[in-house]
């Protein structure tokens, strides 16, 4: 069981949470012309990277707010979580 | 090489077994092939092997970074079927079928192919339509599919929960007599043995660690054990295709998820057929050593880890005993996980890429061991004569790009949302 420190509710259980990937993935600016291959890398293409990985989580049987959480896909140790908004430094 | 018979199997007792032929052997890498293959699991010994016999190339490495048969060709349920609805998925593997029924006579090796047929289960109306649906278009394209009704599914597992009052009671189910299951380690095994007896040098212990690509042409590959040029490179990594598609500067519509499974402790035989529940992601079947060999859905987020999570477990595992209540009697003898390639529509990679003379094999998601010898067989033509074959042509990396997708599932882009 991972447990996930919700920046708004605590440390909980990672069965109150539904997954939703990549994070640092980048819905293109819809001011200005996008290319066929830019739209590719915001729906399809991912990194999917081994070690490091930014990614969305819903705490969806709690307070149901998005976040952020930096974990190691390979070790699943979770180093630091954030507010969906919040900067990730 | 010494052929597996009978008459073999006796002459060798005399000397008790001691003199048999090595199974394959354990070369040093050569400094330069016509073809490197990356990646020992089942694809890419399928590969080699396809290479050598149908096209004559036997200038060929695999460089495997563990030991062959090690990745998810030794982890997996050893499901094999073509009960797909869409043509490009359909055709593909009932060619595979085909060249399951005849493995064990053309390698020589017993895979213990046993056709003991698919049951998914319906647990509604509506889907009954659907797989009913699924069966007619399967029939279209001249695979076996059989509607049953739930008499007839009460008959085939009389072990399931036939009870009026549970959550999802069985409708029926459609059934694909013709499916099966294999032993995994002998398919990968008795690729890496004919493959090596036709010249494939069978590299293990060798990690691919980059690539020498120059002027938009692959060159060769560096590996932990020094450079290897190569005319050609077949990437076959399955659930590690994204760390090596970074070391080419690709990014692709793969991400990497953990699939685990379990076995109980042996029982007699209860199970002649292999079950999908279907109001969830559950599937069962019996080993020959009369182990219940289970799983279903992924963790649920990105992993490398090769090993699972127990909640997703649970979860699995619970749908199983609401499917058959007589499996919370047993004991859980082993579980395991394996590194998928998940692709963004759920069907799989065959393809040339835009690097001359590299090309790609991934996103097999949960299905890539039946399509072992469909998948070697139409990678090696696709190598071999640097285009694909009709049977492979659908699954193109660049039908992401122009709305082709393969969705099979209904599931939209994300697979492992489910
Ligand atoms: C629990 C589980 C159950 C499954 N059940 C089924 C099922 O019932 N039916 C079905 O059809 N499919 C099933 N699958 C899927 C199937 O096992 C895979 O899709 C298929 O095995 C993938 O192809 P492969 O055999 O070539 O992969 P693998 O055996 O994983 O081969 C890839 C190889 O590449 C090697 N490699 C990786 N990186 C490098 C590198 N840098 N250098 C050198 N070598 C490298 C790995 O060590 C590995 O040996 C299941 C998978 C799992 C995990
Ligand atoms: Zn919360």
């Amino acid at each position: 069981m991972l447990y996930i420190k919700c920046p708004h509710c605590g440390m909980r259980p990672q069965i109150e949470f539904s997954y939703g990937g990549d994070a640092s993935v980048k819905r293109p600016e819809l001011n200005k012309e996008i290319s066929d291959k830019e739209w590719d890398d915001f729906v399809y293409n991912r990194k999917s990277l081994r070690g490091k990985h930014l990614e969305l989580w819903q705490h969806i049987s709690g307070c149901r707010q998005w976040i952020k959480v930096e974990r190691d896909t390979a070790t699943h140790e979770i180093f630091k979580t954030f507010k969906a908004d919040e900067e990730v430094v | 090489m010494q052929k597996y018979s009978i008459f073999n199997l006796v002459k060798n007792a005399f000397s008790n077994h001691q003199n048999w032929d090595l199974a394959w052997k354990d070369p040093e890498p050569k400094e330069e092939y016509d073809v490197v293959i990356i990646g020992g699991g089942g694809h890419g010994l399928a590969t080699a092997y396809y290479l050598a016999k149908e096209h004559n190339i036997t200038k060929v490495a695999i460089i495997e970074k563990g030991w062959i048969g090690g990745g998810n060709v030794g982890r997996n349920t050893t499901i094999i079927r073509s009960n797909y609805m869409h043509d490009e998925n359909g055709l593909f593997s009932e060619f595979g079928m085909d060249l399951w029924r005849k493995m064990s006579q053309d390698l020589n090796y017993n895979v213990m192919f046993s056709p003991r047929g698919i049951i998914n289960l319906a647990h509604s109306d509506a889907q009954m339509n659907v797989y009913a649906r699924r069966g007619n278009s399967m029939r279209l394209n001249g695979i076996d599919a059989v509607l049953l009704n739930r008499e007839q599914v009460k008959e085939i597992i009389p072990m399931a929960d036939f009870s009026e009052n549970v959550r999802f009671p069985i409708f029926g189910g459609l059934m694909q007599p013709s499916a099966g299951t294999a032993r995994h380690d002998a398919v990968a095994w008795g690729y890496a043995r004919q493959a090596d007896d036709m010249g494939v040098d069978i590299i293990q212990n060798c990690e691919v660690i980059g690539f020498d690509v120059s002027a938009g042409k692959i060159n060769g590959i560096r590996t932990s054990r020094g450079n290897i040029k190569a005319k050609k490179v077949g990437l076959c990594v399955a659930g590690s295709t994204n760390i090596l598609a970074e070391k080419l500067n690709m990014t692709l519509p793969i991400e990497t998820h953990l699939l685990q499974a379990c076995v109980s402790e042996p029982v007699k035989p209860v199970l002649d057929s292999v079950v999908t529940f279907g109001a969830g992601h559950f599937y069962i079947s019996q080993s020959d050593k009369g182990e219940m060999v289970m799983g279903g859905d992924l963790d649920g987020y990105n992993s490398y880890a090769q090993r699972g999570n127990l909640p997703t477990l649970q979860h699995v595992l619970t749908e199983g005993i609401a499917m058959m209540p007589f499996l919370s009697k047993l004991k859980m003898l082993r579980t395991w996980g394996g590194i998928m390639d998940m692709s963004m529509d759920g069907s799989p990679i065959i393809d040339k890429t835009h690097i001359d003379g590299l090309y790609l094999n991934c996103g097999w998601c949960y299905g890539g061991f039946k399509a072992t010898p469909a998948s070697g067989w139409t990678f090696a033509h696709t190598i071999a004569q640097d285009r694909v074959h009709e049977l492979n042509a659908g699954y193109s990396l660049n039908r992401f790009n122009t709305g082709h997708l393969i969705d099979e599932k209904g599931l939209g882009t994300k697979t492992w949302i489910s």
